[in-house]
């Protein structure tokens, strides 16, 4: 079973890692904020230049073009 | 705020959804011929390219790493993009990721069907497509890194978090498992032998379904899910608290593939107990993903897409019940090495995968497209579909798996196997194998219909292949997050470090000390001798059938099976097995005892027409081991291949084992004459017959 060696070795230098990444994810302050993300990747696409025009103006959740492939989209004409 | 312009790329988003879409709907397509090869064995042709044998790694290959691969890399290259605000880091790289994932994958439809294999679930490709695998993969790496490294957005969002422990740990794991020598341009050795290579394997193996069919499929849900839904996911911090628990616990449940083999008791233990942990975190994203539609079940009946991401993540909980749940000893005893494992994987694969690609696909191809879905009722068709295909699949494998089972362990009251003869419970469940064969045909045609329409949509609209967007130029850094950082390293830097260097030695410690005990592990038996130079070609041919696609070769200590098989195996009898060949699924009855049991008379019937001598067997006959000669010309380097990886060979036997091979073949076909068998001794079936008279016959336990 010597072989345990080198999953041990492994196992423990990815978790390591992991353990780096998480605590470097909390002293970065990614965390400090539990909330904001989650809602902000929803409105990404509020400075879209081109390509599908302007955001819609007739989405009834009243945010931008997040809906579900059949939204408003079509209407607005494509460049 | 500072603005730029930038550029996002969608055609490399475009080259992989069409990939998904076309290695989807050929991976379906091989399960189907393979669904049809367990009731009707005829239908392969009597091709060696089309046995169930070579087509089931082909068609899991494809599955795992072309349909679902091509899928997590068309949902990280559009979300990680968006979610970075940023171009990805290289086009170039993105290129050569495109162009060389999808070398590989017709690498692999190419030498699988060959029988160019290592024999290792999940991992039988061979090793300058392992290299090739590995590159690519550094490529990915790096484009990913660069991206989230040049983002305009502070927060990685937690989507970008599976990704980065994907490419982190499959690139380890790949490593890992695919250590081994080559012999020649496409044959390979592993490294690790036995029980050790089961348990590499089986690290390996699960930590794939983890880290391939699990951690980048929870990114993309967490961010198609909150945009097909139009609202923010559950719990923001649940999702997090989900990521950490997932990937720390993920990676010690392996063994639990091993249970009641031969893998020492403690490391099995070891994979269930990690096993059962691995309940919380999963359900906790299930839970999370399902929650975050409350307040929209009104668009769920609605929207296809939504219906689609609805199904997936219940199959992940289901999925994810019925793992630990499969994990725990007294539970494995049953569904171990039947079609329960097999309903188990499809509920993840084509439930949880699948559905989610397929919503995901729905969602994305409208907009990168600039239009709306071609037909709506196509989608709902597929939807319903599809759900009916996976329940068809689920239920009749249940069945088949639990039947099975309880016939292989049923006694008569006088204390003998009720159905001693294995056949008796395949010709039992054959009518659920026609059922799943139903299930699957029906998903593969929702996805038909699915690339029908996604054809369409993309046809009535144009493809913004360079989506412009105003970003911020940088994120800007509020000056009370710089001070609160520090403030919580400087409050506890010696807690920090105590709390470090704790998980790491627990995780450590309880792994490695039971490793300076290894000589008990695995009790060496003096019996136990390396094979012959004919056993060891009967071997590679063994394997490059992909035999143990069907048959194990692992006795567990039941009285059921010991009954049936003859004495249990044990971890000492595998030293000189690379790859080990245990196998996981018992289509046919386990060999590891067959040595010796049937005359050679038999097997040489048995190879050439397995309804001759089993009526009613749904075992493919193997003619082109009548009419092909066995390899005589590298023997010598697979002699010397195996002395370099400690296989105790005399000195200089290599110059020897060629004589030796003939003497034996000669044996062999000499036998089979007296019989007036039609036995040529430069055949491969000689050396199959050799190899199958050996196994197991090195402990001589007396017939009860």
């Amino acid at each position: 079973m010597s072989v345990l060696w080198v999953l041990v070795g492994f196992s423990v230098v990815v978790a390591a890692g992991f353990l780096v990444a998480f605590i470097w994810a909390v002293r970065a302050g990614q965390y400090d904020d539990k909330y904001t993300p989650s809602v902000r990747i929803l409105f990404e696409e509020e400075h879209k230049t081109s390509t599908f025009g302007e955001p819609p103006k007739n989405n009834p959740e009243g945010t931008t073009q997040n809906g579900d492939g059949n939204n408003t989209v079509r209407q607005q004409g494509r460049t | 705020m500072e603005m730029v312009t930038i550029r996002y790329d969608n055609r490399v988003v475009r080259n992989f959804a069409v990939a998904t879409m076309l290695w989807g709907a050929v991976g379906m397509l091989v399960g189907v011929l393979i669904a049809l090869e367990m009731f009707e064995p005829a239908v392969n042709a009597r091709l060696q390219f089309l046995t169930f044998g070579r087509l089931r790694p082909l068609h899991t290959n494809a599955v795992i790493f072309a349909f679902v691969g091509n899928g997590i890399f068309t949902g990280l290259y559009y979300s990680l993009q968006r979610l970075c605000k940023s171009r990805m880091f290289s086009d170039v790289l993105s290129k050569i990721h495109f162009w060389g994932w999808q070398a590989i994958i017709v690498a692999a439809a190419i030498t699988l069907p060959l029988g160019m294999t290592t024999g290792k679930e999940y991992a039988e490709l061979e090793w300058p497509i392992d290299i090739a695998i590995t590159l690519i993969w550094v490529v990915l790496a790096i484009n990913v890194f660069g991206t989230v490294i040049r983002r305009r957005e502070r927060h990685i969002y937690v989507a970008i978090w599976f990704y980065i422990a994907t490419l982190v740990t499959v690139a380890v794991l790949h490593i890992v498992n695919s250590i081994e020598l080559p012999v020649s341009l496409l044959k390979s050795y592993p490294v690790y032998a036995g029980v050790q290579d089961a348990l590499v394997q089986w690290w390996y193996g699960h930590n794939a379904v983890a880290f391939f069919l699990t951690t980048p499929y929870l990114g993309l849900m967490y961010y198609f899910l909150p945009k097909a839904a139009n609202r923010p996911v559950y719990s923001y911090r649940l999702s997090i608290i989900h990521f950490w628990s997932l990937i720390f616990l993920y990676i010690w449940a392996g063994p639990h593939h091993l249970l009641y083999t031969a893998l020492p008791d403690w490391a099995q233990s070891l994979g269930t107990v990690f096993s059962i942990m691995l309940l919380a975190p999963s359900w906790g994203g299930a839970i999370n993903g399902l929650l975050t539609l409350r307040g929209a079940w009104d668009r769920v009946r609605e929207d296809a897409v939504l219906k689609f991401m609805a199904v997936a993540i219940t199959a992940y909980g289901m999925a994810t019940f019925e793992g630990p749940l499969l994990s725990l000893k007294n539970v494995n005893a049953i569904s171990h090495y039947t079609d329960w494992t097999i309903s188990h994987v499809h509920v993840g694969a084509l439930g949880w995968n699948g559905f989610l690609t397929f919503g995901i696909l729905y969602w994305l191809v409208p907009r990168m497209w600039g239009t709306t879905l071609y037909s709506k009722k196509m989608a709902n068709l597929h939807f319903w579909v599809g759900t009916l295909g996976i329940v068809v699949y689920a239920s009749s494998m249940y069945w088949a798996g639990i039947t099975q089972s309880l016939m292989w362990k049923q006694f008569t009251a006088f204390g003998v196997l009720q159905y001693p003869n294995f056949l008796e419970t395949v010709t039992q469940i054959i009518p659920f194998y026609i059922i799943r064969a139903l299930g699957g045909s029906l998903y593969l045609i929702g996805a038909l219909v699915m690339i029908y329409n996604l054809v369409r949509t993309a046809r009535q609209g144009k493809l913004a292949a360079e989506e412009e967007v105003q970003v911020p130029a940088r994120w800007d850094e509020a000056p009370h997050v710089r001070e609160n950082r520090h403030r919580w390293l400087e409050k506890r830097p010696i807690q920090f470090a105590l709390v470090a260097t704790g998980a790491i030695l627990i995780g450590g410690m309880v792994e490695l000390i039971p490793t300076f005990l290894v000589a008990t592990n695995i009790p060496t038996i003096a019996s136990v001798k390396p094979y012959t130079p004919l056993e060891l070609e009967g071997r590679d041919i063994y394997v490059r059938e992909g035999c143990y696609t069907c048959h194990s070769q692992m006795i567990r200590p039941f009285r059921s099976e010991t009954e049936r098989y003859g004495e249990y195996s044990k971890a000492g009898e595998f030293v000189y097995d690379h790859p080990f060949q245990w196998g996981s699924k018992r289509t046919g009855p386990d060999l590891h005892r067959v040595g010796g049991k049937f005359p050679n008379f038999w097997h040489f019937m048995h190879m050439d027409d397995p309804r001759s001598v089993s009526p009613g067997s749904i075992m493919p006959a193997y003619p082109w081991l009548f009419t092909q000669d066995f390899d005589t010309a590298i023997i010598a380097r697979k002699i010397r291949a195996m002395q370099t990886l400690g296989v105790p060979y005399p000195k200089e036997y290599d110059r020897q084992a060629l004589t030796d091979m003939k003497a034996q073949a000669e044996g062999i076909a000499a036998d089979l004459q007296k019989q007036n068998a039609p036995a040529d001794p430069s055949k491969e079936i000689i050396a199959l017959i050799a190899y199958l008279q050996r196994l197991g016959t090195d402990i001589a336990v007396p017939q009860q």
